[in-house]
């Protein structure tokens, strides 16, 4: 892979996988309801940490409030070389778009912009935020698109594709900001189930280019094939944590059981 | 004596016309660019999170809605000069009218604004963004849209009220009708010659705001 590679990730020089992101004692309460309860989340350099886990255990909030959509009452969330961000100390602005320059969010909901076509939601962060020429930022962006198999609708508007279309193009925006970190919030919730072979693909893809990713998601099979980390959350807090094989093929934990079983009886 | 009348009506077209495109058109023109940048101020302030602000952007609203526009006018133009503040018959109008429009259209791009879902702010945040910048590339374009038929409405009632201002002496369409009327007798004549010219006027403007959807359409599914 050439360095000009607008795909290329930082260089996964580490073998021994050094964190990227540290986050420590996450806690978050909507009103009286405590979603989060002191959640640790480490993300080594080029690996791939899905959070997995019955719906309203907290895996949203948690990824949410690695880049600040979500501001927690406590806990720190630190990338490696970057200053620590701490939530009980009520994070300045410039705080919290640290954390947004580094990583770049996947939505369930896609979020494109419906009133840019797909080559200007790609370029908008690129060109508006990173200040980087026009030119490039659209050459980056049409070998993405190209990539994803979109070159072809560079000038169509969001409407205009498949939920399918829309949310790889939602990968392609988040990947030209050229990040250390991507955010998956349930990238593939919101499409029909024939179009989400395409989008985990790309996510498949991405994994193995060894970008460094989290991953909040419902597809199990497809978690314990790219994820080098699952993390199962319930009731607001890691119940356990380790690689698919434990987690997946031999949870320790009944509360992990439990969920399994009650997936695959489906 | 119908042939006189004819002729009358021909010959006051163009006074009247005139006081439309020297008085009514830039009048109503000015004080709605001033009133949208007034009204884009409020709705921001109204959206504030600081109570004192929106409390303030909420008082403004509720005493430009809660007062006859011609009062506000008569306050300015009448009522200052009497705690020695002198305005003239145009910057009088053009103060009361954005101040009036800035108090309508600001609940009008308040709601425009609300009306875009909150995941356009965060995909806003999460390429980097800040809150301005959010506002201005993403939220306001797509506020926009939606805010295009009641801004018209809020266009049209204010073409039709700059004639408010023939009676504080500022020389537009409704008063050349008056002054003709006035002069010939011929009230019913004119006033209904003065009411065609405005209904053409908010016709044209009618057709101006579907062609403005129908572009701003262009992205939304039909």
């Amino acid at each position: 892979m050439s360095p000009t590679d607008p795909l290329a990730p930082e260089p996964a020089d580490a073998i021994i996988a050094a964190p990227l992101l540290t986050a420590r004692g996450i806690r978050k309460s909507f009103g009286d309801v405590e979603v989060l309860k002191s959640i640790d989340l480490t993300v080594p350099r080029g690996n791939v940490v899905a959070l997995i886990g019955p719906s309203g255990s907290g895996k949203t909030t948690v990824l949410r409030s690695l880049n600040g959509l979500e501001v927690p009452e406590a806990g720190t969330v630190e990338f490696s070389g970057g200053d620590v961000v701490d939530y009980s100390r009520n994070p300045t602005k410039r705080q919290l778009a640290s954390l947004r320059d580094r990583s770049a969010m996947v939505f369930q909901q896609f979020n494109l912009f419906p009133h840019r076509t797909v080559l200007e939601n790609v370029i908008e962060g690129p060109v508006q935020v990173q200040k980087r020429p026009k030119a490039e930022a659209i050459a980056d962006a049409r070998a993405l698109l190209e990539r994803v198999g979109l070159g072809a609708k560079a000038d169509a508007y969001p409407f205009e594709l498949s939920g399918g279309q829309q949310q790889r193009v939602g990968i392609v925006r988040a990947l030209a900001l050229k990040p250390q970190l991507l955010l998956f919030d349930e990238p593939t919730s919101a499409l029909d189930p024939e179009l989400v072979g395409d989008v985990l693909d790309v996510i498949r893809e991405l994994a193995t280019e060894g970008w460094t990713m989290v991953l909040v998601t419902h597809e199990l099979t497809f978690a314990s094939h790219v994820a080098d980390t699952i993390v199962f959350m319930d009731g607001g807090v890691v119940v356990e944590s380790g690689p698919p094989s434990e987690v997946l093929q031999n949870p320790r934990e009944a509360r992990t059981k439990q969920f399994l079983h009650r997936l695959l009886d489906r | 004596m119908t042939e006189s009348l004819w002729d009358l009506l021909l010959r006051s077209l163009l006074p009247i016309v005139g006081g439309a495109l020297t008085g009514t058109i830039p009048l109503a023109l000015l004080s709605f660019a001033l009133g949208l940048v007034i009204a884009l101020g409020v709705a921001l302030m109204r959206l504030s999170r600081i109570w004192i602000v929106s409390g303030i952007a909420r008082v403004y609203i509720s005493i430009i809605r809660g007062t006859p526009l011609l009062v506000q006018l008569f306050v300015i133009f009448y009522g200052l000069p009497s705690i020695g503040v002198l305005v003239d018959p145009w910057p009088s109008a053009i103060i009361a009218f954005s101040l009036n429009v800035g108090g309508y259209a600001a609940e009008v791009i308040r709601a425009a604004i609300l009306s875009v879902p909150k995941g356009q702010w965060e995909a806003g945040y999460t390429i980097g963004m800040s809150r301005g910048q959010t506002l201005v590339r993403v939220i306001l374009p797509q506020a926009a849209r939606v805010s295009v038929p009641p801004l018209s409405n809020t266009f049209i009632s204010l073409v039709k009220d700059t004639s408010l201002a023939s009676l504080i002496l500022v020389t537009e369409l409704f008063r050349q009708a008056q002054q003709i009327a006035a002069f010939s007798q011929e009230f019913m004549a004119l006033y209904i010659e003065a009411a065609v010219v405005y209904w053409v006027i908010c016709l044209v403007l009618s057709s101006a705001q579907s062609v403005l959807e129908k572009r701003l359409d262009r992205y939304v599914a039909h």
